[in-house]
């Protein structure tokens, strides 16, 4: 084109909208504009930071709890030791701290042998009873069975519980002395500067101890360990300490030896395990006699107070039997409520109540259907306490307005023409709606009662009201047993001061986040799958 | 094809540059929604200080162009504009074109009333305030009563200027939008069917109000009504298909028209 | 046995079906075209007047014998239970049925063993008298339906005229269950407020029920009237509810604006599932998560700066809650934001307003009346929200606004007061239902409220 500049009018007469004053004005509003959307955008950010935060933590907390250590001790299930009459009479437990002190002959005193019994769990005789009953021809002779550690144990081994430091060679270090208590000797120095940066306590004449508030430096030597309790400088150069024998040495160290210093840098005071049995449980793994095994117990026990022994089985039961009870009555109540306002009522004063009855119930907070469940359903009718079919009961009551709501809509969505063509051939209303409108509206239908069972699955404060926190170790067998579910297990070990159980409430919480993700992802697919669009 | 040949398109101009200034000017513009063209190379320029009417049938295109003048099209994300549309000379969809500031000097008037369901004074001072076009409250009140006073609406909403805009009749409204429009000191006011929901008086009011604002400002509008465009423009565009199908002043327009679908049109054989 | 009563009425019902069925059939020879019902219509009639109006006998014999069977104990027992009050009356029967029928008895005692006898003889009447009465039913209606059942009879009116019947009745559970919960909220609360004034509950400063009764073996008069102060629950309740809101009003508001009318199509496909996983995330969760990983987290940071943060601080809470309460303030806000209509927005938008602007100063003035219902509906979930509170927030009931102590709000209590392993009938436990009906009536208040907003903003547009 050759006459732009014929175009080129005026602006602005005085430049209102062009000239440098609404230039800056321009600026100032764009920069308003970019804080505005930075906003927004820090916060939808912000809610995923949120969930990444929730998730990890709880992933990262879980994962040790899908694992088990197990130690293999060899067991004598003699005829003296088990009558083979009558095993079930035999002292199981015992028989496997037998089989733990073979492995330490050198363990004496009451105390240090209750500390080494401790190492198990306090279940392993049920797991050896389980193990002999399933194989009864292991009587008799010496077995090697794997039992599982104690919840304390287990942690160590997992990293959790103390923090080791590096492992590192001493040469020439002596070892002077009998009994539990020795004197050692370091040919440099070099280890008071590491007992200094191990928050040693500086004694008098520039002595260094350490105590239960410092790292522990546990020295291995000629197949024994001492603990270092002493150190001071010699004048002559090198190092003079002494030491408390945590594991017998095979033979005295006169003339100097080569040593391997192992560092736990968690202060023993700061930790629940102690550096004997620290030292115990390390040489278990040295032999090779420890196993980390994939945790079944966790998925197929019920519940326990030892952190080793919980298992979720009997609140997935527990949780499975309430939905159960749950989806029977709200499924089939919540679509007839539906088709009713749908399809049938006229408007008038009782559906509006209606109406109004079922988007209040869905806002009213779960506690209250508790007690309603507790006042009507325990004190009233006199059902089970703890038992699923309450549960069940009051789970359908709160999940009915979120079904109602749901089904009304995939009904609203069936196009009229479909009941006239229907009505048109002569069906009658309740076959129009039952042959014809009800199985199109179907897949809605089932997408909303996911939904709701998902919401329902994940309640825990109703439950609470109606006493399915109680402390149940028994599988749920039925409708009316006392049982508990998933999220009252998660809340009730949430509260359990063991640190064990920490890894085993947010295990559980990944299987229950496992089982929602399924539900939602079935509905989804339910509604990709059988979208309509009329 | 009756497309104008390029040479055509340069004469005509060169006739057009003789009777006013082109304040805007559209060269080969296209319009893609998704994969469904909607425009195809339209050619047209806007006079200044004219009246300027798009008319042809339903879906041809001619609200579409509209919207292209102040690049109102951005807001639909499946929405591709081709060509070139220039207002004095500059490229609106330059990049370094500021669409803020566009629509600043392109004003725009909506076929359903829609005033912001403020005050009647806010309404309109909301255009100056986000601009700061004033600097304090006298002179705000003076763009208020000047905007209303042009939009012929003064005298029956200065007794009420506080209450919500949502509450006059549909005519009033319209003139309460066109109103907020003129607050920004626009230069073009693009309208599209702006009486298309409004009563027969109410249209006769709006249509006198844009035959006044011709002298201020280049208005461009689309209109259904071939009666309507005939009573307030000076120059008429057909647009059929997607197709700009004739231009020219209105008057030979409706009573010489070159081409005849154009003719068709206005006779009322199709529409 | 009552089971085995309804397994044989099923029976019952599936064999009249086919009976029914067969005989409609028989009735026209074959020739089902002159049959005026379907065959299956007749079926169907005769299964439901043969096994419904037993079935519903028992329903009703289920539901209503617990009461009769009371009361007649009462009434033999009336010399020994003259001294009684309510709560040991109640104490009493629990005790006697849990004899009788088996279950945890608390303190048994000689008396209680009679009452027990009475109710297991009455119970083997009642079953009785059941039994017979649903067996008569049965046959009364089997022989009723079977000899109506003809070619010309209209089984399908009936049938259909039960099914909706059917219908009508499930959609009434909604009132039902509303009746159920004003009921038995009011009932129990009614028995509460005749031991402790009503006004010492609404307006007293103390609460502190544990310490209730001076001894196991308290009386009911001893019930000190001036611990039962739901002030410092409900101040503690206001003050987590507002950390939350301070949390997910803004950010669920500014999400939901971004999501709406900035993010790309592909930031959307990730941030909505985002925010539909943070809803779907049992609350249970979120406690856990707070009581472990948060509230630990403000203590150390609280102690780094030198402030003193109780490790159940109302912050931790409130924030979690909060969290939680994102993605519901943020999905009703689109649906208001959503429901400003696009002409405002293009008018905004043709008068050269930036989205910020037309977002600002039109959408989110125009939207108000719905932004302030989704924020009270929020604020209506975080008052009943119960497990997040009840594993990250106190128990001691502080009459502070400190978000950095610990507070209990109405559910903690609801929840202490009812879990473990205590007699139902103590005023600690009505206790608990007089906090239901407060936290009932609060969040109903607010949702009818909200509603409302919201309607009268809906007619704006429609």
């Amino acid at each position: 084109m050759t006459d732009t500049t014929l175009s080129t009018g005026p602006a602005s007469p005085d430049g209102l909208h062009t000239g440098d004053a609404a230039k800056m004005r321009l600026r100032a509003r764009y920069a308003a504009e970019a804080r505005f959307k930075w906003l927004g955008a820090g916060a939808v950010a912000l809610a995923g930071f949120f969930l990444l935060l929730l998730l990890s933590t709880i992933v990262t907390k879980a994962l040790p709890a899908f694992q088990q250590h197990y130690v293999m001790l060899e067991v004598d299930l003699s005829a003296d030791k088990i009558d083979p009459a009558d095993p079930r009479a035999a002292n199981f437990l015992g028989l496997v701290h037998d089989g733990l002190g073979n492995e330490f002959p050198q363990v004496s005193g009451r105390q240090e042998r209750r500390l080494l019994r401790g190492l198990v769990s306090t279940g392993a005789g049920v797991v050896l009873r389980e193990e002999i009953e399933a194989d009864p021809a292991m009587l008799g002779g010496t077995h090697r069975i794997a039992v599982p550690l104690d919840d304390f144990a287990d942690l160590y081994l997992k990293g959790l519980l103390a923090k080791s430091g590096p492992s590192q060679r001493i040469a020439d270090v002596r070892v002077s002395g009998a009994g539990d208590e020795v004197a050692l000797g370091f040919a440099d120095d070099a280890i008071m500067a590491m007992a200094r940066g191990a928050g040693a306590v500086e004694g008098e004449g520039g002595g260094l101890r350490l105590t239960s508030g410092s790292q522990s430096f546990l020295l291995r030597i000629a197949g024994g360990t001492v603990k270092i309790t002493e150190l001071s400088s010699r004048e002559a150069g090198g190092a003079v300490g002494k030491g408390t024998v945590l594991e017998l040495l095979e033979r005295s160290v006169e003339t100097p030896a080569d040593a391997t210093l192992r560092t736990i840098e968690t202060a023993e005071a700061d930790r629940k395990i102690t550096d004997r049995e620290i030292v115990w449980l390390d040489r278990l793994a040295g032999a090779g006699k420890i196993e980390n095994r994939w945790n079944t117990l966790f998925f197929f026990t019920g519940a326990s107070r030892e952190p080793e022994l919980a298992g979720i089985w009997g609140a997935v039961v527990g949780s499975a039997l309430t939905m159960v009870v749950t989806l029977a009555l709200s499924f089939p109540i919540g679509v007839a409520a539906a088709i009713y306002l749908e399809e049938f009522a006229t408007r008038n004063r009782l559906t509006n109540l209606i109406e109004v009855n079922i988007n209040n119930l869905a806002a009213v907070p779960s506690i209250v259907f508790g007690l309603l469940g507790l006042a009507v359903f325990l004190n009233w009718f006199s059902l089970p306490r703890s038992a699923p079919l309450v549960g069940g009961m009051v789970l359908a009551l709160m999940t009915l307005p979120t079904i109602i709501i749901a089904a009304r809509a995939a009904l609203r969505a069936v196009p009229p023409s479909i009941r006239e063509a229907a009505l048109g051939i002569g069906a009658s209303k309740v076959q129009t709606v039952f042959h014809h409108v009800l199985p199109l509206a179907m897949p809605g239908i089932m997408t909303g009662t996911i939904i709701g069972m998902a919401q329902a699955l994940g309640e825990t404060a109703p439950l609470l009201m109606i006493g399915m926190v109680a402390f149940i170790v028994d599988i749920p067998g039925g409708f009316t047993d006392a049982a508990t579910v998933l999220p009252v297990q998660i809340f009730m070990w949430a509260d359990f001061p063991e640190p064990a159980f920490q890894q085993k409430t947010s295990a559980a919480i990944l299987i229950l986040l496992g089982f929602l993700v399924i539900m939602n992802a079935i509905a989804v697919v339910l509604r990709k799958r059988f979208e309509r669009r009329w | 094809m009756n497309m104008l040949t390029e040479a055509g398109v340069e004469q005509q101009i060169a006739d057009q540059a003789d009777i006013a200034a082109i304040k805007m000017r559209g060269k080969g513009v296209t319009v893609h929604y998704g994969d469904k063209q909607a425009l195809f190379g339209v050619d047209l320029d806007v006079p200044e200080k004219q009246v300027t009417a798009l008319i042809g049938p339903s879906g041809c295109g001619k609200s579409t162009f509209l919207r292209c003048l102040n690049r109102m099209n951005d807001t639909i994300a499946i929405c591709r504009v081709g060509g070139d549309i220039t207002l004095d000379g500059e490229d609106i969809y330059d990049p370094r074109i500021d669409v803020v500031e566009l629509r600043a000097r392109v004003g725009m008037v909506f076929q359903k009333p829609n005033p912001f369901p403020k005050s009647i004074y806010e309404n309109v001072a909301y255009g100056p305030r986000i601009h700061g076009l004033t600097r304090n409250k006298a002179e705000l009140d003076q763009v208020v009563e000047s905007s209303l006073r042009k939009a012929a609406l003064w005298d029956e909403v200065k007794d009420r200027l506080q209450e919500p805009g949502t509450g006059l009749s549909g005519g009033q409204q319209q003139r309460l939008c066109i109103a907020r429009a003129i607050a920004v000191s626009p230069e073009v006011i693009l309208m599209d069917e702006p009486c298309s929901a409004l009563d027969p008086i109410a249209t006769a009011k709006v249509e006198e109000l844009i035959d006044e604002l011709r002298q201020n400002y280049t208005i461009v509008i689309v209109t259904h009504s071939m009666q309507q465009a005939a009573r307030v423009s000076q120059r008429t565009a057909m647009f059929h298909l997607g197709y700009l199908v004739e231009e020219g002043a209105t008057d030979k327009m409706f009573t010489n028209p070159d081409d005849k679908r154009t003719q068709d049109y206005i006779t009322g054989r199709f529409g | 046995m009552v089971n085995y009563l309804v397994l044989l009425m099923v029976a019952l019902a599936v064999a009249a079906y086919f009976v029914g069925r067969s005989r409609a059939v028989a009735s026209v020879g074959g020739e089902v075209s002159r049959l005026h019902s379907l065959p299956g219509q007749h079926g169907l009639f005769l299964a439901m007047i043969a096994a419904g109006p037993a079935l519903l006998a028992v329903l009703i014999w289920r539901i209503a014998t617990p009461g009769i069977e009371d009361s007649i104990v009462q009434a033999r027992f009336a010399a020994e239970l003259a001294e009684f009050g309510v709560p040991q009356l109640q104490a009493f029967l629990r005790d006697a049925r849990a004899i009788a029928f088996g279950g945890i008895v608390s303190f048994p005692d000689e008396t209680k063993e009679a009452a027990a006898v009475v109710f297991r003889s009455l119970h083997q009447t009642s079953i009785g008298l059941i039994t017979a009465l649903a067996l008569i039913l049965a046959a009364g209606g089997s022989l009723f339906g079977y000899s109506r059942i003809a070619p010309a009879y209209r089984a399908r009116h009936v049938v259909e005229r039960v099914v909706k019947w059917f219908l009508i009745l499930c959609s009434m559970i909604a009132i039902l269950t509303t009746i159920g919960i004003v009921l038995s909220l009011i009932f129990e609360s009614i028995l509460f407020f005749s031991e402790i004034p009503i006004f010492n509950f609404l307006f007293g400063l103390h609460w502190s029920p544990q310490s209730a009764f001076t001894g196991a073996g308290g009386e009911v008069g001893d019930v000190n009237t001036e611990i039962f102060g739901a002030v410092p629950l409900l101040a503690g309740t206001l003050l987590i509810t507002f950390i939350a809101m301070l949390i997910a009003a803004p950010v669920g508001l500014m999400a939901a604006i971004y999501l709406s009318d900035y993010a790309t199509q592909r930031v959307r496909a990730v941030a909505k599932p985002v925010l539909e996983i943070l809803a779907g995330i049992p609350t249970v969760v979120y406690g856990f998560f707070a009581a472990l990983t948060v509230a630990p987290f403000f203590r150390g940071v609280g102690e780094s700066i030198g402030l003193d943060v109780a490790s159940e601080s109302a912050l931790a809470a409130g924030v979690v809650m909060g969290i939680m309460i994102i993605p519901f303030v943020s999905s009703l806000s689109d649906d208001v934001i959503n429901a400003v209509p696009q002409s405002l927005r293009d008018g905004s938008a043709g008068l050269g307003a930036t989205r910020s602007e037309t977002i600002r100063r039109v959408v989110l003035p125009a939207a108000l009346p719905g932004i302030v219902s989704a924020l009270l509906l929020a604020v209506s979930r975080a008052v009943g929200e119960t497990m997040i509170v009840v594993m990250a927030a106190g128990l001691a009931a502080n009459l502070t606004f400190n978000p950095l102590e610990a507070v209990t709000t109405v559910t903690v209590q609801i929840v202490t007061l009812l879990v473990g392993d205590q007699e139902f009938d103590s005023a600690k436990t009505r206790a608990a239902f007089a906090l239901g009906l407060l936290l009932f009536v609060i969040t109903l208040a607010l949702n009818v409220i909200a509603l409302r907003v919201v309607q009268k903003y809906r007619e704006q547009y429609d």
